[in-house]
C-alpha cells in the first residue's frame, strides 16, 4: 500500500513542480497547493499505513492507527490554508494593480 | 521547569492580540508595543541570568515529559539570541515610529511587528522539530504581511516571489520532518539526536540531513540566496532592517542546532557541503556587494556574505570556531540592524537611493556619517570594535582545522565588506554637496536615537569582547558538547 502511495504522492510533486515553472500566476498557486497535498499525504504515508482503528478510545479496537502524523498534517493543512488564501488574494491585488498575471513580465529591477 | 520561558513568547503575542482591538489610537499603540518590548527583554535577560547561574532551563508545557509532549529550551545560545532579538526588535520599532508612516501603523503594523518577534522569539527556544516548524510559519507570515503592508507596485511584485518561494521552503520543511519520522520516530530534537545516534547517520539519514540543509538554505541565504536581494529592498527601513537582523540569522540558528545536535555524526559529507555552500555564499554575495551601486543592495548582499561567514565558522567544528560563530552572529544582529537603519536614514535624507546622485553630506549629518563609518569599520572586523573577536575566533578555528583556503576566502570577504562600505561611506559623506535644494533634510530625534542606542550596543559589545566572551563561550560548550543538551532536556 505505501509504494501506490508513494508513486500517488511522486505524480503530486511531479504535476506541482510542473506547474510552479510555468508563467502564468494562477497555474503557480495551483501548483503550490498540489505540492501541499503531496507533502500532507507522505506525512501520513511515513508513518505506516497498517491497519487500526481510529485514534478513538471509545472504539476499545485491540489496535489503533497512529494519532501523531494526524495532528502534524491537521496542522499543517490550517497553515498552508491560511498561507494560500493570502496568496491568492496577493495575486489578485498584483493583477488589479501590475496588470497582469504573467511571471515573465513581472522581473527586472526598474522602480517604476 | 521553568515557567519564565514562555515570557518571551507570551508577552507579545497577549500584545499582538490586544492591538488588534486598537486600530486607531496610534499612539496608544505605540505605547503598548513599546512597553510590550521592554518586558520582554526583561523576561530574556532574566533567561539569560538563569541559564548562566543555574545551567539549561527546560518548560515541558502542560506537564508532559519529553519525549512526549512540546518543550521548550533554553541554553546558552538560545537564551542570548532571544535577548538580542528583542533589543534589536526595540531599536527598530522606535525607529518605525516616525518613518513608517500613518496608513501602515493603522493597518496593524504594530500587530504584525509583535507576531514577527512571536515567531522569531518561538524558533529559537523550541526543542521540538514540529514546533519549530509552527514558529517558522508564525514568522513568515507576519514577514508577508509586512513586506506587502502599503502596496505598491514594486513591493507586490516582489512579495509574490518572496511568498512563492517560502512555501517551496515550507513543503520541503514538510517532507523532510515526515522523512525523519518515517525512519525514527519522535520529533523531540533531544530524542532525535539519541535515536539518530542509534540508528547510525548514514544512507537515508544523511539524505534527510541533506534535505533538512537545503530547507535551512533556502531560509538563511545560504547559497540559495536569489530572493533575498530583491525582497529585502522593497519595505520600509524599518522593517528591512528587522528582516536582515532576524529573519536570516533564524535560518542559521536552525542549522547551527540541527548539525550540532541531531546529525553531527558524519561531518565529512553533512559539514563539508556547507562549507563549500559557505564558500560560494562568501564569493557570490562579495561580487554583488562591489557590482551595485544602490544603497539597499549593497546592505543586501552584505548580509548575504555574513551568512556564508557564519555558515564557514559552523561547518569548521571546533570550540574556538563555534565560539566565533556565536559571537559573531549577536554582533551581526546589532550591526546589520544598524547598517539597514542608517541606509534608511541616508535615503530618507537624499531622496535618492543611487550612489552617484549623492555626495558631501557630512557638513550637514556628522554624527550619522560617523556612525556609518564606524559601523563600516565594525562589520569589516577592525581590533577594538565588536566584530573583531568573532572574526578572530572563526578564522582561528578554520587554520586549526587546516581550512586554508577557505579560511582566505573568509579574510578576503572582509577586505570586500569594507571596500564596498567605505565606498558608500564615501560618495554619500564625501565630496561636493549634491541635492543641497533638498527640503527632507531634517531629521527628527528619534531616528538619531535608535540608531544611537544600537550603536552604544554595539561599541559596548566591541570593548567588554572579554565579559562578552565568557558567556559566548559557554554557548560553543554546549553546542560542541551535545550530551549536556540532551542530558538537560530528558533526564529530570
Amino acid at each position: 500500500m505505501e509504494l501506490y502511495m508513494s508513486l500517488a504522492i511522486g505524480a503530486l510533486f511531479t504535476v506541482g513542480v510542473y506547474l510552479l515553472l510555468s508563467k502564468s500566476l494562477l497555474r503557480i498557486i495551483l501548483g503550490t497547493s498540489l505540492l501541499t497535498h503531496g507533502v500532507h499525504l507522505l506525512l501520513l504515508t511515513m508513518s505506516r499505513l497498517k491497519t487500526g482503528a481510529a485514534p478513538l478510545l471509545g472504539q476499545k479496537a485491540e489496535s489503533y492507527v497512529d494519532p501523531l502524523p494526524q495532528a502534524l498534517i491537521l496542522t499543517s493543512i490550517v497553515i498552508s490554508f491560511g498561507v494560500t488564501s493570502f496568496f491568492f488574494v496577493l495575486a489578485y491585488k498584483a493583477y488589479q494593480k501590475l496588470g497582469t498575471d504573467d511571471m515573465e513580465e513581472l522581473r527586472g529591477k526598474e522602480d517604476e | 521547569m521553568n515557567n519564565l520561558l514562555v515570557f518571551p513568547l507570551l508577552i507579545p503575542l497577549c500584545t499582538a492580540a490586544v492591538l488588534i482591538f486598537l486600530k486607531n489610537k496610534i499612539s496608544l499603540q505605540r505605547w503598548l508595543s513599546s512597553l510590550s518590548l521592554l518586558g520582554t527583554a526583561a523576561s530574556a535577560g532574566m533567561i539569560v541570568y538563569q541559564v548562566r547561574t543555574e545551567g539549561i532551563q527546560t518548560l515541558h508545557m502542560g506537564g508532559w515529559l519529553p519525549p512526549h509532549g512540546i518543550i521548550f529550551v533554553a541554553d546558552m545560545l538560545a537564551a542570548l539570541l532571544v535577548l538580542v532579538t528583542t533589543i534589536v526588535g526595540a531599536f527598530c520599532l522606535f525607529y518605525s515610529f516616525g518613518t513608517v508612516g500613518e496608513q501602515r501603523e493603522r493597518y496593524y503594523y504594530y500587530t504584525f511587528f509583535q507576531f514577527l518577534l512571536v515567531g522569531v522569539n518561538g524558533s529559537f527556544l523550541t526543542g521540538d522539530l514540529f514546533n519549530l516548524f509552527v514558529c517558522f510559519e508564525v514568522m513568515l507570515i507576519s514577514s508577508y504581511a509586512l513586506i506587502v503592508l502599503g502596496g505598491t507596485k514594486r513591493q507586490l511584485r516582489e512579495t509574490l516571489k518572496y511568498i512563492l518561494i517560502n512555501i517551496l521552503s515550507s513543503t520541503l520543511f514538510v517532507a523532510a520532518v515526515a522523512y525523519l519520522y518515517g525512519v525514527v520516530g519522535t520529533l523531540n530534537m533531544a530524542d532525535l539526536s539519541l535515536r539518530v545516534a542509534e540508528a547510525g547517520q548514514e544512507g537515508v539519514l544523511n539524505v534527510i540531513a541533506i534535505l533538512f540543509m537545503i530547507v535551512f538554505s533556502l531560509k538563511a541565504g545560504l547559497f540559495l540566496f536569489f530572493w533575498l536581494p530583491g525582497s529585502y529592498s522593497v519595505p520600509p527601513a524599518a522593517v528591512s532592517a528587522l528582516f536582515g537582523a532576524l529573519l536570516t540569522k533564524v535560518g542559521l540558528y536552525a542549522l547551527i542546532r540541527t548539525f550540532t545536535l541531531v546529525f553531527y555524526h558524519d561531518p565529512v559529507i553533512t559539514h563539508s557541503w556547507i562549507a563549500w555552500m559557505a564558500a560560494a555564499t562568501i564569493i557570490l554575495g562579495a561580487f554583488g556587494a562591489i557590482a551595485y551601486s544602490d544603497v539597499q543592495r549593497i546592505i543586501n548582499y552584505n548580509v548575504v556574505i555574513t551568512v556564508g561567514f557564519i555558515a564557514f565558522g559552523l561547518s569548521v567544528t571546533a570550540k574556538t570556531a563555534m565560539d566565533g560563530v556565536v559571537f559573531y552572529l549577536l554582533h551581526d544582529m546589532v550591526a546589520k540592524a544598524m547598517l539597514f537603519i542608517l541606509g534608511g536614514l541616508i535615503v530618507h535624507v537624499t531622496g535618492t537611493s543611487q550612489l552617484k546622485e549623492m555626495g558631501g553630506m557630512i557638513k550637514r549629518h556628522p554624527v550619522m556619517g560617523w556612525m556609518l563609518f564606524i559601523t563600516a569599520l565594525a562589520i569589516a572586523g577592525i581590533p577594538p570594535l565588536s566584530g573583531f573577536a568573532g572574526k578572530l575566533l572563526i578564522i582561528q578555528g578554520g587554520l586549526q582545522e587546516h581550512y586554508f583556503w577557505l579560511t582566505g576566502i573568509a579574510v578576503a570577504s572582509s577586505f570586500i565588506v569594507l571596500y564596498s562600505l567605505v565606498r558608500l561611506f564615501i560618495s554619500a559623506f564625501w565630496g561636493e554637496e549634491k541635492l543641497s535644494s533638498n527640503p527632507q533634510t531634517v531629521l527628527s530625534k528619534g531616528m538619531l536615537l535608535s540608531a544611537g542606542g544600537l550603536f552604544i550596543i554595539m561599541i559596548l559589545m566591541g570593548l567588554g569582547s572579554e565579559w562578552v566572551y565568557r558567556v559566548v563561550s559557554e554557548a560553543g560548550n554546549t553546542l560542541m558538547n551535545p550530551e549536556i543538551y540532551i542530558n538537560a532536556v530528558l533526564k529530570e
